[in-house]
Formats: C-alpha cells, sequence, structure tokens
C-alpha cells in the first residue's frame, strides 16, 4: 500500500521533492503539499482505493505522512471487511 | 459557568458598553471623515484594560469569556465600524497567541506585559506576491547570528499598523523551506522599523489606518508561536477571524436599522389607512437582519461547542473549515445589504452625511466586508473542500 500511497503522491501532491524519497513519517505539508495539493491526493486515494474518507478522518492531520494515510486506509478497509 | 465568571464578563461588557456611547459615539464622524484613528476610544479602552480581557487572570488579563469578547465587537461596531475593527484584530491576534503559546515562556511574559501595559497588536499577514493567500509566505525567519533573527516583509495592508506597539507577523519557517511552511512571530515595539509604501483614503472603515509597509524586524528565535501554523490556522485564527468579524458587521447593520427604525417612528402619525410604505419596509428589512443575526450567533455557538474537548480535534475538519468560511461569506454579504435597506427606508434623510438617521457611513463600512480576504478567494477554498467532504 505504501508504493501506492507514494505514486499518487508523485502524481497529484506536487511536492518539489520526489515522493519516494520521504520517510514514512516525514510531514507532507512541510515538504511542501498545499492544501489544494492534498484535496487532489484526497481525490485521487478515493478513486484509487474504491473507499470514502467519512469526515472524521478529513482533517490535516490524517494526510500530514504516508504512515497517517496508510493508517486511516487501513482502517476503513477493515470497517468495510466487517460489513 | 460559575457566578465569578458571569459577573467578570457582564462588568467588562458594560464598561465596553459605556465606552461605545460616551466615547465612540461622538468620535465617529470625524474618524470617518478625517481617516484618523479612533485615539479616544483605544485610551478609553486601554483605561479599562479592554486589550488584555481575553488573557487569562494568571497572567494579568481580564479573564473574560470568548462570547463576551465577541459580543463587544458588536457593541463597539454599533456606534463605531473602525474602533471595532481595531477592537476585533487586536482580538484575535490576543486570543491565538492565548490559545496556541501556553507553553512557551516568552509567550507567557509577553502576555503579562500586554496587560500590564495595555499594548496593541497589529497584524502583518498579507504580503506582495502570494496574491492575498494567508496560507502562503515568501518572507522568512533569518538566522542573523547567535540568538538573533531578521525578516523583510513587503505588506500591502497592515491594519493600524503606525498606531501599534507590536506585530504579529506570518512567515515562512526559515528562507530554505516552501511558501506554505509558515510560522507567526510576534515582533516588540523597538525590534521592527515601518516604512509606509501607500496612502489611505478608502470609502469605508477609514479609521482602521491601513496603509501598506514593508516590515524590517529583529527579534529572537523564541518569538516564534511555537505550534505549527496550520493547526494555528484551523483553530484559531480562520474561525476567530470570521466570527470577530461578523459580529461587528452585525453591530453595524443593527445600528443602520435602529436609525431606520427611529426615522419611521418620527414620521409615524396616528392613521385609519394602516402602515406608512417606510414602515411595511421596515418590516421587510427586520427580515434581513433577522437572517444576519442567526447566521452570527450560531457561527460563535457552533465554535464554542467544537472547540470543547482537550484536543480542538473537531475544529479540524472540512465539515468546520467550510461552516466558518460560510459564516464570513453571508455576513459580509448580507450587513452591507441591511445598511442599504435602511438607506431605502430613510431616503434623503439616510443619504445626507449630518441628519440623526444618516446611514452612509455604515453602508460604506460594511462594503469592506466582502473585500477583508477576498470572499472569491473563499469560494475557491469550499469549491476544492466540497469535492471531498461529506457530511456538510
Amino acid at each position: 500500500m505504501t508504493d501506492e500511497i507514494r505514486q499518487i503522491l508523485r502524481d497529484h501532491g506536487r511536492l518539489p521533492v520526489d515522493a519516494g524519497t520521504l520517510a514514512v513519517d516525514e510531514d507532507l505539508y512541510r515538504a511542501g503539499m498545499t492544501s489544494h495539493a492534498s484535496l487532489n491526493v484526497m481525490i485521487a486515494l478515493e478513486d484509487h482505493f474504491d473507499i470514502e474518507f467519512p469526515d472524521r478522518m478529513l482533517t490535516r492531520n490524517v494526510f500530514a505522512s504516508i504512515s497517517s494515510i496508510e493508517a486511516a486506509l487501513s482502517e476503513l478497509r477493515s470497517e468495510t471487511a466487517l460489513q | 459557568m460559575s457566578a465569578v465568571s458571569v459577573d467578570r464578563d457582564q462588568a467588562f461588557l458594560a464598561a465596553v458598553e459605556r465606552i461605545a456611547d460616551e466615547v465612540a459615539t461622538p468620535n465617529a464622524d470625524s474618524v470617518d471623515r478625517e481617516a484618523r484613528f479612533p485615539v479616544e476610544a483605544l485610551a478609553a479602552l486601554r483605561e479599562e484594560h479592554a486589550l488584555s480581557a481575553f488573557v487569562p487572570e494568571a497572567l494579568g488579563g481580564g479573564g473574560v469569556s470568548f462570547e463576551t469578547i465577541a459580543r463587544a465587537c458588536f457593541e463597539l461596531g454599533r456606534r463605531c465600524g473602525s474602533t471595532a475593527m481595531v477592537f476585533a484584530m487586536h482580538q484575535i491576534q490576543v486570543a491565538t497567541i492565548v490559545r496556541h503559546a501556553d507553553s512557551s515562556e516568552w509567550m507567557r511574559e509577553y502576555l503579562q506585559r500586554v496587560s500590564a501595559e495595555q499594548r496593541l497588536v497589529a497584524s502583518v499577514t498579507t504580503e506582495l506576491g502570494t496574491g492575498g493567500d494567508m496560507g502562503r509566505s515568501i518572507a522568512a525567519v533569518t538566522p542573523a547570528g547567535e540568538n538573533l533573527c531578521t525578516f523583510e516583509k513587503q505588506a500591502p495592508v497592515v491594519s493600524y499598523g503606525a498606531h501599534a506597539d507590536d506585530l504579529f507577523v506570518t512567515l515562512r519557517r526559515d528562507p530554505d523551506t516552501e511558501q506554505n511552511d509558515q510560522v507567526v512571530v510576534v515582533a516588540l515595539g523597538g525590534q521592527f522599523a515601518l516604512e509606509q509604501t501607500g496612502t489611505w483614503d478608502p470609502l469605508g472603515m477609514r479609521g482602521t489606518c491601513s496603509p501598506g509597509f514593508v516590515v524590517r524586524a529583529e527579534i529572537a528565535p523564541d518569538q516564534v508561536v511555537p505550534t505549527p501554523f496550520g493547526q494555528v490556522m484551523a483553530e484559531s485564527m480562520v474561525p476567530i477571524t470570521h466570527i470577530l468579524w461578523s459580529h461587528l458587521w452585525l453591530g453595524i447593520a443593527t445600528d443602520a436599522f435602529d436609525r431606520a427604525r427611529a426615522f419611521v417612528r418620527a414620521a409615524a402619525k396616528p392613521s385609519d389607512s394602516g402602515p406608512a410604505p417606510a414602515a411595511v419596509r421596515l418590516s421587510h428589512l427586520m427580515s434581513e437582519l433577522s437572517l444576519l443575526r442567526a447566521e452570527v450567533g450560531s457561527g460563535l455557538a457552533e465554535f464554542v461547542e467544537l472547540g470543547e474537548g482537550p484536543d480542538r480535534e473537531r475544529l479540524h475538519t472540512m465539515a468546520s473549515a467550510l461552516r466558518f468560511n460560510n459564516l464570513k461569506i453571508a455576513a459580509s454579504e448580507q450587513a452591507p445589504r441591511v445598511c442599504q435597506g435602511a438607506m431605502g427606508v430613510c431616503g434623503i434623510m439616510g443619504f445626507k452625511n449630518d441628519t440623526p438617521f444618516s446611514v452612509g457611513r455604515h453602508l460604506r463600512d460594511t462594503l469592506s466586508a466582502s473585500l477583508m480576504i477576498a470572499n472569491e478567494r473563499i469560494h475557491q477554498t469550499n469549491a476544492g473542500l466540497l469535492l471531498i467532504a461529506k457530511d456538510v
């Protein structure tokens, strides 16, 4: 999943650095992701993983790093699997 | 809420109402006509220690509630829009520092100084080259030796900059970082120099005295607010700005309505043929004012509710961002609508600048509302958020 997230960040995060070189816990906003770019990342994540982020997850902290995005996606997938 | 805090809030509000009536009212016309800073009202507010009203008592402040600060903006707005705007902007800065700097020794000492010396804080947030986007900065905190940083910021607007004791400035964290990696710093009087870059002869809010300046400063590294800027924006600066501004716009619109009502009453005669046309127009105007009042009141109530809880996490949701952005858009458009309606009721007596029913200043002051953080920019932000937010 980490590689897929990195690819989406590469395509939509408009980061001044290569998303492949970021540490999983590195702050994406401090790395230069604008709030507009973060919206595009969210849309791409929803489309790619065929999920919808509920409003409680639509906070800055959830999209602040690769690992926090991965944690949110895992939580959503386990909820879907339980249903 | 304890009886003591209710008493404290009521005493503060009574003092602000007295200043609004006795000091802001008689000076409002000359402040507007001469585009001069409301020195008399600010002196009176300082005397009542109103500039530290929101600072906790433990740091020497008044410890009044946020709702009371909002109510004070409303009361001042009813008497002098410029005084209310200066008061509101100062409170935005103070409230932001109070809410985010309690871990910093320097910031706590600073709040004690604000309380003891009634220091007035201006904000330097907009910058040439960022297209009015507060979420980007070009000027940066620049290391300049041991325990020393400098910055130089080209600000197209600094409200009451020449009258402020201290400045609250958004900057890039360091010269090598991206434009959106920002921090807030406090620069003290004596640490900065202002070079005015424009004139100040605007349509309304003339007493805020807000020309452009180049700001050059030397500060110590611990004058940087420690909390990440995104968090400061979401939890405090954005919602508090929109709530306090909309309260003072409601105050201006309420006074315009009161003048229209007084005009209708002065002209009323006993009649068998029902109310006069102007009286019916006043009734229409009241429903417009009610909409504004409801939006402003519910915005405040939701902020207080969302801000409860240890981590203010709910203020970080997109639904919360949309809520307070929409408060700003709605209030900034509705306030001048009410003022123009009041002019329609009063007719030529409202259009003239020297009658008890004049509402020209009210209309001009509220026309600034949609420009202060341009509504069109906020709509662009909201349009993006709406693509992904669900339960809004």
